[in-house]
């Protein structure tokens, strides 16, 4: 999938041709995928796309029914856990109940055997970078949610491993604690040489980290590289699918000169990423922040909408409305309260569109 | 259905706190004058009182001080029962033995409702809350939003409920299916008009669901207000910070005869006029409403987050952190910026509170 | 999880398990098995039996007898002490400092070893000095259990009660505690009365940890033998000469180990089935 030279490659991790079946079923299907040292790498995908999995088999928690695993140029694909350097930190806040907050950070370090001046120094800095230094003494029950993850967070930062595992950390968490790690995070891990793999539900995390992002649909890769290449070309619907919160809208759309067909006998104007497409059938895909209740942008697509709900996060409003008889989003700036089965008008920017061939896949 | 009016209201968990330590309160005097039909929410981050105020207003818990009335019926140490109040948990709750129809018969039951009233009653609820197909099934193996739409429609079967109070229902049902719960909610609000509180952290539900939200913080009511004064005059520097992603840009600034200056500036605010002699000062303005400009207050960019439909600039100026927001097709700048605040959205707070707000 | 990695070390944490599982279980259990279907007169000497002593148990009477004694000491037994146990648990506190004393009270009389417990109720129901006897007496009724069988089945039920319930009582403690308080409020808002709450949300909630209750006070109650022993030894006459009993005096007093191997493994079975009926019966309805 990835040309990689042979330098690179000898320090990355390398999963190839990677399945893993459980009794009749197949959960990830021929997976190969290439991790860089000093990367921030994400797996994105809805519950059950696979991301836990495939980072059990990165742990060496889980083994692949068939395909490999390189690490630095070695096969690891049957080394124990324990053998592998790795780190993990899960959803649920996992902490030793009975130990402080320093022991709880310090025990992968016990373990390994250190003096205690140097796990000392280790812990110390760990802490300062997540900010748990006045926490050192107190057990996990004291502690806030954030305060617990951060602690386990810090656990899987201080024994140096080549790889560290995030599952989906911040669920668990109030969403004002999610944004301040959302922002701590990439700080966090900037300097090390290590692996770190970020599996996440929310395609938002995934760009407000950056890096590079794996989509993942039912156990299948769709895509990996640099996250803002995967949100803005994406190659296939699935993809964009997969890398859109709230959903992307699409629809059937007729391409003839420079009118677009959609839903019953509408007419769209072509929008500038469909200038240059064959006249034909296409699979139109518009992100809902590219649709607003008020007009904006060049070529504008008038869709007769009736509400169904306008959710209102702070500051955006997203009104899911029903356009011929399928469900289509908004998200706007500023608060819309349009009422529950009004009649509405939106406006799609279609020079934003993308479409896609008989195939799903990205044309332009 | 009744209007809600709370006096004075004070709360703590030790049989005998002294009046004198604001710490021994988990609620901190507050009065409240809820209207007949509407939609509330409470809202504020864990441990900030609301479900202990969700509960006072429930009867499950009885308050320490204070008095609390529906429809001008003192009601501060009557049961649930007596207040003919109904409430959804964050946990769906239902009689795993029984079926859904029982279920939502339940309640009418035990208030000796006769077969012939109950049958027609549930089967209208069954149907707003669109249960009829599995209305003969048993409860224990519906899905969690189904489970969660039973709670409901305990509530909802009962003519006479005075409030339907909710208390973080949407937890445990699959992100993907909370838009269409949140929408069920709405509209049943809007066909019963029943009086209907919900307590919830998540600002999306709350703004949502209700006409007026309460935010909460350290057991004190910091603002109501619709979702848009919340978010275009916060009465309090928390607010801002509370709702809204990113929050609001809290920033010191200093007031030099009725001006305010920041960094040398001058900036200009929509309640200037309103401020007060003395006091730490502070001015507030949302990311939304900062822009680039020509000249202004400096700053240097330090870090560039893509949100897909905006970028979130990160700016310092004088030690302090500025975000603002830029639209995807806009360029980013580097290195130093010049930042204007729209005058119309910047607001001087005085101790936290905004200035000149009746608060 | 099919194939996990395989680490063939963990074999040696399990070792001691099968070994105590082997020297507890499985080798005297084959040696029951192998007298069941032998004639033996000591000396190591034995002679193939067949199905000889099967037969023979099934057929006598006094096996019948004494499995319907045990029988109706379990179905006893059990009536008196799951619901008793399941109100008890019911009163006791939820919270408050009165907790942990409840709590030690009734874990008490789990604390005392069998034979005490059979020597305690001995001496408590002995017709001349006992406080129990002299009670009873007291009241106008005669009573002397080493005389009158329904005093001694009195005496043994009393004792099994007492020794007992509080297991029951943990148990339904247990569970009842584990039900979210969320359910009673719920009630509350619904206007359930107590009873309601009882059989829609306790009952309900406790399913489990009363099949577990039952269960387990049936295979005890069944297999029933210290304490009877020490307080009547079967008596008066065969009155309460249980299963159990029955089964020493074969193989111990008679020495007959055939029919004794065969009763044995005929009771074992009895047991299995009887735990399975249970079990199947209450987790009826139950889906997964």
């Amino acid at each position: 999938m990835f040309q990689i030279g042979e330098l690179v490659f000898r320090m990355a991790l390398e999963l190839r041709n990677i399945v893993k079946k459980d009794g009749g079923n197949t959960i990830i299907y021929d997976a190969s995928i290439s991790f860089e040292p000093r990367s921030f790498n994400i797996l994105l995908g809805t519950t059950l796309a696979g991301k836990t999995t495939l980072m059990q088999l990165i742990a060496g928690i889980q083994k692949p029914t068939s395909g490999k695993i390189f690490h630095k140029g070695k096969d690891v694909t049957g080394m124990a856990v324990q053998k592998r350097n790795v780190s993990m930190v899960y959803q649920q806040f996992i902490n030793y109940p009975n130990f402080s907050v320093y022991e709880n950070i310090a025990s992968p370090l016990r373990v390994a055997g250190m003096t205690n001046a140097e796990i000392g120094r280790r812990v110390g800095k760990a802490a300062e970078l997540l900010r748990l230094g006045p926490m050192l003494q107190r057990k996990p029950s004291e502690l806030s949610g954030g305060q617990q993850q951060r602690t386990a967070i810090a656990r899987a930062l201080v024994k140096d491993s080549d790889i560290i595992l995030l599952d989906e950390p911040l669920a668990n968490l109030d969403y004002k604690l999610r944004e301040e790690l959302r922002e701590e995070l990439p700080k966090i891990f900037a300097d090390r040489d290590a692996i770190v793999v970020y599996a996440t539900t929310e395609p938002s995390e995934a760009l407000l980290f950056g890096g590079n992002t794996a989509t993942m649909h039912e156990g299948r890769i769709t895509q990996f590289g640099p996250t803002s290449t995967s949100y803005r070309r994406p190659v296939d619907l699935l993809t964009a699918q997969v890398f859109s919160d709230p959903p992307i809208n699409t629809t059937k759309a007729e391409k003839r000169g420079q009118t677009l067909s959609v839903f019953s006998n509408q007419k769209w104007p072509v929008g500038e990423a469909g200038r240059k497409l064959k006249d034909g059938e296409y699979t139109i895909g518009i992100r809902p922040h590219n649709v607003a209740p008020f007009k904006h942008g060049k070529s504008i697509g008038t869709l007769n909408a009736k509400v169904i709900v306008t959710e209102i996060s702070g500051s955006e409003s997203v009104i899911h409305a029903t356009v011929d008889g399928h469900t289509w989003i908004s998200q706007s700036h500023g608060i819309h309260a349009l009422p529950i089965g009004s009649q509405a008008e939106l406006y799609a920017d279609l020079d934003q569109c993308l479409f896609f061939d008989g195939n799903n896949r990205l044309v332009s | 259905m009744a209007k809600i009016s709370i006096e004075n209201l004070r709360h703590s968990y030790l049989p005998f706190p002294d009046p004198a330590r604001e710490d021994q309160y988990v609620l901190k005097k507050l009065s409240i004058d809820w209207q007949d039909g509407g939609a509330y929410a409470l809202l504020g981050p864990s441990g900030c009182g609301k479900t202990t105020l969700l509960n006072l207003i429930s009867g499950l818990l009885i308050p320490t001080e204070g008095t609390m009335k529906f429809d001008g019926r003192d009601v501060t140490r009557a049961t649930p029962e007596q207040r003919n109040i109904a409430q959804v948990f964050q946990f769906p709750v239902i009689y795993d033995t029984m079926t859904v129809f029982d279920n939502l018969a339940f309640p009418l039951r035990n208030r000796g409702v006769s077969e012939a009233e109950i049958a027609p009653r549930v089967k209208e609820i069954a149907e707003m809350l669109d249960l009829s197909r599995t209305l003969y099934n048993r409860a224990s193996g519906l899905t969690a939003d189904g489970k969660q739409k039973i709670s409901l429609g305990r509530g909802l079967v009962r003519s006479d409920v005075a409030a339907i109070m909710f208390d973080e229902p949407l937890t445990v049902i699959d992100p993907h299916l909370k838009w269409q719960l949140r929408s069920k909610l709405k509209e049943l609000h809007q066909r019963t008009k029943r009086t209907m509180i919900y307590v919830t952290h998540d600002q999306t539900e709350a703004l949502t669901f209700a006409d007026q939200v309460v935010v909460m913080n350290n057991g004190e009511i910091v603002q109501q207000g619709t979702p848009v004064e919340l978010f275009e005059r916060p009465h309090h520097t928390f607010v801002g910070h509370f709702i809204g992603s990113p929050g609001m840009n809290v920033l010191p600034c200093e007031i030099k005869g009725g001006k305010t200056f920041y960094a040398g500036q001058m900036i200009k605010a929509q309640n200037e006029k309103a401020l007060k002699a003395d006091g730490k000062f502070e001015i507030g303005v949302r990311p939304e409403f900062v822009t680039l400009a020509k000249t202004g207050i400096a700053a240097d960019v330090v870090k560039v987050s893509d949100a897909g439909r905006f970028r979130i600039i990160e700016t310092i100026s004088g030690g302090n952190t500025i975000r603002l927001l830029l639209a995807e097709d806009v360029s980013v700048p580097s290195g130093q910026v010049k930042l204007a605040f729209d005058p119309e959205h910047t607001q001087i707070y005085q101790n936290g509170w905004l200035a000149g707000a009746a608060a | 999880m099919s194939n996990k990695i395989v680490n063939q070390k963990a074999w040696f944490l399990v070792a001691p398990v099968f070994l105590v599982v082997a020297f507890n279980a499985l080798i005297p259990l084959m040696t029951v098995v192998n007298f069941s279907v032998q004639e033996t007169f000591g000396d190591n000497v034995f002679t193939w039996a067949g199905v000889q002593w099967f037969q023979d148990v099934l057929h006598s009477e006094r096996f019948h007898n004494a499995l319907l004694k045990q029988l109706l000491f379990s179905a006893i037994v059990l009536a008196i002490e799951i619901p008793l146990g399941l109100a008890i648990a019911l009163t006791m506190p939820r919270k408050g400092i009165w907790v942990s004393f409840c709590l030690i009270l009734m874990a008490l009389p789990l604390l005392i070893p069998w034979n005490v417990v059979g020597s305690m109720w001995n001496i408590m129901a002995l017709p001349d000095i006992g406080l129990l006897a002299k009670m009873i007496n007291g009241l106008g009724i005669d009573y002397n259990y080493t005389r009158q069988p329904v005093a001694a089945w009195f005496t043994i039920v009393l004792m099994d009660v007492w020794h007992w319930t509080s297991l029951v009582v943990l148990l339904c403690y247990a569970g009842l505690v584990s039900i979210p308080d969320a359910y009673y409020q719920a009630a509350k808002v619904d206007g359930a009365k107590p009873w309601a709450v009882f059989r829609y949300i306790q009952l309900p909630k406790l399913k489990h940890v009363l099949t577990i209750a039952v269960l387990l006070r049936f295979m005890d109650s069944f297999m029933i033998y210290t304490e009877v022993s020490v307080l009547t030894g079967g008596g008066p006459g065969n009155a309460t000469t249980f299963l159990s009993i029955d089964l020493v005096k074969i193989a111990l007093g008679q020495f007959d180990l055939g029919p004794a191997a065969a009763m044995s493994l005929i009771y074992f079975m009895i047991i299995l089935a009887m735990s399975w009926l249970f079990y199947t019966l209450m987790m009826k309805n139950e889906e997964s």
